[in-house]
């Protein structure tokens, strides 16, 4: 699937900046680094901001278009910060054949985001799992550890309310 | 003596060396054997599966480009599995390209047609995911269109590998695999130079330059225009391969009377300017050196290796010599001398330069590039354009007669001719410099000639060593300048974007992997400059008559004041 970019600001700190000019220099002049320099910025930063990835691509003197087409492949690198509250509704097949996809239209109608996109107050983050295996509860969200089941488009906002207090 | 193998190839025996491949075995056996992806040393990735064979006891069919031969191999290369399994993946790479070939750019050119063509392919045989991109047309250089890329990633290889730039790359996966700049910016944006080896290293339609000859076309119908073109030193030696001719050909005259069968008002040679570039750079050089300030002193005529030096080496950006490009001089001394002495009026003037470079697109928009008050040179068109232009008026270019360059701007030196070359710029000024200095007769300076990525050589001249060196390509120009930061001494550089120099610029005709990998085009058409180097008699910028006489009747002399007002320029440094 195709990656959306993030339209949010970039507010990483100087101990986070530390931490990731040492995770490079650990790696340095290792065959095949950038993966796990960006597995561990991931880590650091909870996804990969433009401005860390660029950082890395001075510093390991790697082009940008490289660590870029990396990042950008694996499913696994987030391109986004999460919001506060990260909402994640199960596309699985059980849960697509129950109507998740009516949940997702919903959720992206009251939030005013896209699936893969930030609120601009960073309170919500909007993401398509795949299955979580709570088949049973088909269809299924989870809004950070809480999951949310047996769900129909007009339980979203309720949902929702509970967090936006 | 080479290690040799002996492998069969079509029930054939042959003896080939231990380490080729098999795609290399097979050309060896006078077999090509198809590819798409493939570029040598630069793109070996066996990704398009065009070039599949048999290898007998091999799992499945191999990818010929990056097999390796050993004893005994028996390969089979036109089988029906073979042709079938190409042809299967043809109809794959047809499936999401934007099959618009009567109009395409690269029609009768592309790689991908010619193949679909020979394996008989089905074009509608899979409908894939054609997904739609916007045109990416934010350079002054290049166009993208991804709709028509088939992701072989040879311009990628070409940008990264080649060129050690890397502004491009493949984003996002599966379907949605394209090639596009970090973060999906438009390369506008990026600290592209516009070389535009990507363009000809492209098989098919999805890169190429901006088409500028509508313009040219517009201008010369404009009767209240004058026209002029200038033809710079390598198109000569390139021109010819647009019409059938084989690379390597001199095609002077024939380029010339095709300009004037085109119309323009005043068709002239740019190796006048090459050799008043070396007239103002010698000068320039030879006051730098006498201060030791601003060294290396470093050559300025390749836009697409100043933008580069902006980006990539800001520092060195007072080491770059004030001298425009001799594209940029000719336009300026026309607007200006020229313009005076016929009675033209500089806004009436539009100036074309043919030439093998599509950073020249970028250059002509450049500041402090407007001696009469407005661009120096209107209009810039690759060699490509020029080809387009010459069939579309109907000209038949084989059966010209040879014509000559129109007079004032008609004679260029030797010197000025090999400037197409990599070291060609070098060694003119080396010839002007020796004698200048000590009255030395110096000429084919053989250390800076070749296509060696750096070549050093060191002159005693005037009772001084001078250091200089030569680079092409602009990995190999990253190289030298990281050499000279770590403290190596070098007083004069000449740094060319393209690997090779003009002869192999990105506004140069395209030519199939298969002539890209097997034939050494940097110097065949390198041959075309030297050997007219060696049949002039006059083969040093500063005994060109017509160089000496815009001395005399308009400049006064190198790096005077009206020199430098009408014939340097500046830079800015960008960074990344």
């Amino acid at each position: 699937m195709k990656k959306k970019l993030t339209t949010v600001a970039f507010n990483g700190t100087a101990e986070q900046l530390k931490q990731l000019d040492e995770l490079i220099a650990k790696h340095k002049g290792e065959k095949g680094a950038l993966m796990p320099v960006l597995q561990g910025a991931q880590g650091i930063y909870g996804y990969l901001p433009i401005e860390v990835q660029k950082h890395i691509a001075l510093s390991m003197d790697v082009p940008l278009s490289e660590v870029y087409g990396v990042a950008s492949f694996y499913s696994q690198f987030i391109l986004n910060p999460k919001g506060e509250y990260a909402v994640a509704v199960c596309l699985g097949t059980a849960c697509y054949v129950k109507g998740a996809g009516l949940l997702m239209d919903k959720l992206e109608s009251l939030l005013g985001i896209k699936n893969g996109e930030i609120s601009a107050d960073r309170k919500f983050s909007l993401d398509a799992t795949r299955c979580i295996g709570a088949c049973g509860l088909a269809p299924v969200l989870t809004v950070n550890e809480e999951v949310y089941g047996r769900l129909t488009p007009d339980m979203i906002k309720g949902i929702l309310d509970k967090y936006n207090n | 003596m080479e290690n040799m193998v002996n492998v069969k190839i079509n029930n054939r025996e042959y003896s080939v060396p231990a380490n080729s491949t098999v795609l290399e075995a097979a050309r060896y056996a006078g077999i090509d054997i198809p590819t798409l992806c493939y570029l040598k040393d630069i793109n070996e990735i066996g990704a398009c599966r065009l070039c599949l064979v048999e290898v007998k006891g091999a799992r499945g069919l191999a990818a010929a480009c990056v097999y390796p031969v050993n004893e005994g191999m028996e390969i089979m290369t036109n089988t029906p599995a073979i042709r079938k399994a190409r042809k299967t993946n043809l109809e794959l790479v047809l499936s999401a390209h934007k099959k618009k070939c009567l109009t395409c750019i690269r029609s009768t050119s592309c790689e991908l047609q010619k193949l679909c063509l020979e394996y008989g392919v089905d074009e509608d045989h899979f409908v894939g995911n054609n997904n739609e991109y916007p045109l990416d047309a934010s350079t002054a250089s290049v166009i993208r269109d991804n709709e028509k890329c088939i992701l072989c990633r040879r311009c990628v290889a070409a940008c990264k590998n080649m060129q050690k730039i890397g502004v491009i790359g493949a984003n996002d996966r599966g379907f949605d695999t394209h090639i596009a700049s970090a973060f999906e910016v438009q390369l506008g944006t990026t600290s592209c130079i516009g070389c535009g080896q990507c363009i000809v290293a492209c098989p098919v339609g999805a890169i190429y330059e901006r088409d500028d000859t509508a313009k040219v076309f517009d201008a010369i119908s404009d009767p209240t225009k004058h026209v002029a073109i200038c033809a710079a030193p390598s198109i000569r030696a390139t021109l010819g391969e647009c019409f059938g001719y084989e690379p390597g050909t001199d095609v002077e005259g024939k380029m010339v009377a095709a300009m004037k069968a085109l119309g323009f008002d005043g068709v002239y040679d740019m190796n006048l300017t090459a050799d008043l570039t070396i007239m103002e750079e010698a000068t320039e050089f030879l006051a730098r050196f006498k201060e030791g300030k601003n060294l290396p002193l470093i050559t300025s005529c390749s836009p697409g290796w100043v933008k580069y030096c902006e980006h990539y080496f800001p520092d060195f950006t007072d080491n770059l010599s004030s001298c425009k490009s001799p594209q940029q001089m000719f336009g300026a001394l026309y607007k200006t001398y020229y313009a005076q002495k016929v009675g033209l009026d500089p806004k009436d003037i539009v100036f074309v330069s043919a030439i093998p470079c599509t950073a020249k697109k970028f250059e002509v928009k450049r500041n402090f590039q407007n001696a009469a008050g407005v661009p120096d040179v209107d209009v810039a068109i690759t060699t490509r354009e020029l080809a387009r232009m010459i069939q579309q008026a109907g000209i038949n270019f084989t059966a010209l007669k040879d014509e000559k360059f129109d007079e004032p701007f008609d004679i260029g030196s030797g010197a000025g001719a090999i400037f197409g070359a990599t070291g060609g710029v070098m060694e003119a000024a080396l010839r002007t410099a020796a004698a200048v200095l000590e009255g030395k007769d110096l000429v084919e300076v053989s250390e800076v000639r070749g296509t060696n990525g750096i070549k050093r050589a060191t002159y005693t001249l005037g009772g001084a060593e001078i250091k200089v060196a030569v680079a092409s390509g602009t990995a190999n120009a990253k190289e030298l300048l990281e050499s000279v930061q770590n403290g190596e001494k070098i007083d004069f550089i000449e740094i060319m974007a393209c690997p090779g120099g003009c002869v192999n610029g990105g506004g140069q005709p395209t030519q199939p992997a298969v002539v890209r990998n097997n034939v050494d085009l940097k110097t065949l058409r390198a041959s075309v400059l030297y050997t007219a180097d060696k049949n002039l008699d006059v083969r040093k910028s500063h005994e060109n008559s017509a160089v000496k006489k815009l001395y005399d009747e308009f400049f006064g002399e190198p790096a005077s004041h009206k020199a430098h007002e009408i014939l340097h320029t500046k830079y800015v440094k960008r960074g990344l």
